[in-house]
């Protein structure tokens, strides 16, 4: 009895008795959410152009956090260090594209996945070898982005919002909605939808595979930029990252491994569920639940909806 | 399974970035006048922030030895490591390895490494220096004569902790209702202080909160602060480790916890992990058992011989860190236990045993640590056959905004309280062990 008022009664008590708390825990879900959701959009555009899962996406975003940092202490101005960052993860595109992709057009799609692989180990040498191992901080104060908290008495108590998380929030939104009108409205974006349906057809109407493929590419290291910059300003710049990153991966199965909406609907739902469930359920079982909470949210779900929130219901005759 | 996954890929992303770091640096050959000491590091991966400096001060000291003195006695060490990336698993790889070209010492760098060398370790007679880290109970030198866990354990580490709440409170009788929450590390490392602390609770009537960190949320911390923010602890010891302490001091200082009343163990105080939290980490605090800084002699010599021929591969700044000096630490005690050994054993290139009888003999007195240089730098080493620890003291340093400074005096461990609970677990472990071997060891130097 007393179990079944720990788990289905007592929660909601405390939520009621201290609804500023429930208040930040939504907030902080909802933040966390929309990083998740900005991670898994990397994954979905790649997965959607190519039909890979791109397990180079975590060290992507920590390359590229470095990437800025090694610039900004070398001297570089932080807004330069950026635009040069960015141009790295283009040339970092077609290099893949290139060296890794082309020559593996018509191989089974689990040759290209275990490429990734390769890419990953490559990209954690290069990286350690060319910045080190040692954390580092990220340059948030210089890009101008706030630090500080703006507090509200609310609710009977108070919720805090750091503008760090609200600039964080702002900016993974805008370009999560950039990227899905950019996407869904372009020459390109239609071209990259097309070779998402049929490589073969894409190509036969004479769309270029391979200009495709260094689009979304650079398109997730974009995105693996911006991560590197949220993420690191909320702890720091380290190799540790490319774990958070990870983050995604109930986000995709949730959320279906080709649909942005669903990247992220699936980011919000995760980030809300799991810091609800470790706030108020945690504590039953010990704490440290979040880590395996988001799987088993996703899994819930996949047992009602194999093919994820948004995914595509594949229906084949045999 | 991810986690599996993940260390084992950072673990091969290690082998190419040290190949490429290593820039084509030859490793010492292994001569017949050498010693030969194999020390796990991790270079790379999520830990790496705590593992590069004190791999660096480790590595500096005996390059220094070698450099300045021609080694011990006229004898060279070499020194070489292998990187783990924090994985139990490669640090199987690198016991094996070490054991094949005949270190004289394991040095394993993490907790679940050394649960996992110690069985092998009795069999193998090789000796296992954790230094201030791995099985607490690993102290009774009576049930782990191979095993060497000085100056302290984690749970003298979390009595300190105690004693150190209890001096602030003015007196062991004020910890009754208070609340001390543990933020730890969800690993072996992590949990290891939990039964002592909660051993403590009982006694002065204090409440213990668990706040445990999955590695794979190191840097996703926010829900777990919600939650100190719920239960609004009166203190909190942080059991973290690489990348988990920079975001738990940021949390503390976005989430308004007095930054003051957090206090990491030894592992939890490297310059990087301080500095995260900017202007507002000002006070936070940290165990610890040597001191930070360049102001020594021996950290003269290691700059003088080692780091000015280029010879280091730290940079500069960061000789004389919090953790580049813990490095310099544990060296010191190896060189020390090798002096110790050549001598008990009249051999000057020693093996596994006589460097266990080195170990064992550890007698670091005032006038030795000036004779090292060291002078103010650490507090007096000394260990027994059944005491492998020493339960020594430990003060607790405060970074003052862009170092550690030392804010206490030098606080003796609970022993009475700790001792018991591990001469328990040592025994507990000896039973569910079948077959744990009883020490036949002679005792060289028994007091």
């Amino acid at each position: 009895m007393d179990t079944l008022y720990a788990v289905f009664i007592d929660p909601f008590m405390q939520m009621g008795s201290a609804p500023d708390l429930l208040v930040q825990t939504l907030w902080e879900g909802l933040v966390a959410g929309v990083l998740y959701a900005l991670i898994a959009l990397g994954f979905v555009l790649i997965f959607k152009a190519s039909g890979v899962f791109n397990f180079a996406q975590g060290i992507m975003v920590v390359f590229a956090a470095l990437t800025l940092v090694g610039l900004y202490e070398k001297g570089v101005p932080a807004w330069i260090a950026v635009f040069l960052t960015l141009g790295v993860m283009f040339l970092l595109a077609v290099t893949i594209e290139r060296v890794v992709l082309r020559p593996l057009v018509n191989q089974p799609d689990i040759i290209l996945f275990m490429a990734t692989f390769g890419i990953t180990y490559f990209l954690i040498g290069f990286g350690e070898s060319l910045f080190g191992g040692n954390p580092k901080q990220m340059i948030a104060g210089e890009l101008g982005l706030p630090r500080g908290a703006v507090e509200m008495k609310m609710l009977g108590g108070f919720v805090s919002f750091q503008k760090i998380d609200i600039a964080a929030a702002i900016i993974a939104s805008a370009m999560i909605a950039g990227l899905a009108v950019f996407f869904q409205y372009t020459r390109i974006g239609r071209a990259l939808r097309a070779v998402a349906d049929s490589h073969k057809a894409a190509l036969s109407v004479g769309i270029s595979l391979n200009q495709i493929w260094v689009i979304v590419w650079f398109a997730a290291g974009i995105v693996a930029l911006v991560t590197g910059i949220m993420w690191g300003a909320r702890s720091d710049v380290s190799f540790a990252l490319e774990i958070v990153a990870l983050k995604a991966l109930p986000v995709l199965i949730l959320g279906g491994f080709t649909s942005v909406p669903g990247a992220i609907v699936g980011g919000l739902l995760i980030g809300v569920g799991e810091k609800l469930g470790e706030f108020y359920w945690g504590p039953l079982i010990g704490g440290g639940i979040e880590s395996w909470l988001a799987y088993f949210i996703a899994l819930a779900f996949l047992l009602f909806r194999p093919q994820g929130l948004f995914g595509d219901k594949i229906i084949e005759r045999i | 399974m991810t986690r599996t996954f993940l260390t084992r890929h950072a673990a091969r992303g290690v082998a190419l970035g040290a190949l490429i770091a290593a820039g084509g640096l030859a490793l010492p050959a292994q001569a017949q006048d050498s010693i030969y000491f194999a020390n796990n590091a991790y270079r790379t991966g999520a830990f790496s922030g705590s593992g590069i400096p004190i791999g660096d001060g480790m590595r500096d000291y005996i390059t220094m030895i070698n450099e300045r003195d021609g080694g011990v006695n006229g004898v060279k060490i070499v020194y070489e490591e292998c990187e783990t990336g924090y994985d139990t698993k490669k640090s199987i790889e690198c016991y094996e390895q070490a054991k094949a070209k005949g270190t004289v010492l394991y040095s394993p760098w993490s907790t679940g490494a050394t649960l996992a060398a110690i069985p092998r370790a009795h069999v193998d007679k090789i000796p296992i220096l954790s230094m201030a880290y791995g099985l607490s109970a690993s102290a009774d030198g009576n049930t782990f004569p191979w095993v060497f866990i000085p100056p302290l354990t984690y749970w003298d580490g979390a009595s300190v902790m105690v004693r150190h709440m209890a001096n602030e409170l003015g007196g062991m009788d004020k910890l009754k209702g208070k609340k001390l929450g543990l933020i730890h590390l969800d690993a072996p490392f992590g949990k290891e202080p939990i039964p002592i602390l909660e051993n403590l609770a009982k006694k002065y009537g204090f409440e213990v909160k668990l706040y445990p960190v999955a590695a794979a949320d190191m840097q996703n911390q926010s829900s777990l602060w919600l939650s100190i923010r719920r239960d609004r602890p009166d203190y909190l010891y942080n059991q973290g480790w690489g990348a988990m302490n920079p975001t738990a001091v940021k949390e503390a200082v976005k989430n308004g916890f007095p930054i003051n009343k957090l206090v990491g163990v030894w592992w939890a105080g490297g310059d990087d992990d301080a500095r995260a939290g900017g202007a507002e980490a000002k006070g936070y605090k940290s165990l610890n058992f040597n001191a930070a800084g360049t102001n020594f002699p021996v950290i003269q010599d290691i700059i003088k011989h080692v780091v000015d021929k280029g010879k280091s591969l730290a940079p500069k700044d960061k000789v004389g860190e919090n953790l580049y000096n813990r490095g310099v630490y544990n060296s010191m005690l190896v060189v020390e236990a090798i002096r110790n050994a050549q001598k008990l054993s009249g051999k000057k290139v020693i093996n596994g045993e006589d460097m266990r009888r080195g170990l064992e003999a550890l007698n670091i007195t005032e006038a030795r640590l000036k004779e090292i240089g060291m002078e103010g730098f650490a507090s007096p080493v000394k260990i027994s056959c059944s005491d492998h620890s020493g339960h020594l003291k430990a003060y607790v340093a405060e970074w003052d905004g862009t170092k550690w400074t030392k804010g206490s005096d030098w606080m003796d461990p609970l022993k009475d309280e700790v001792r018991p609970v591990i001469e328990a677990n040592a025994k507990d472990y000896a039973e569910k062990n079948a077959g744990w071997p009883k020490r036949t060891e002679a005792c060289d130097s028994p007091s």
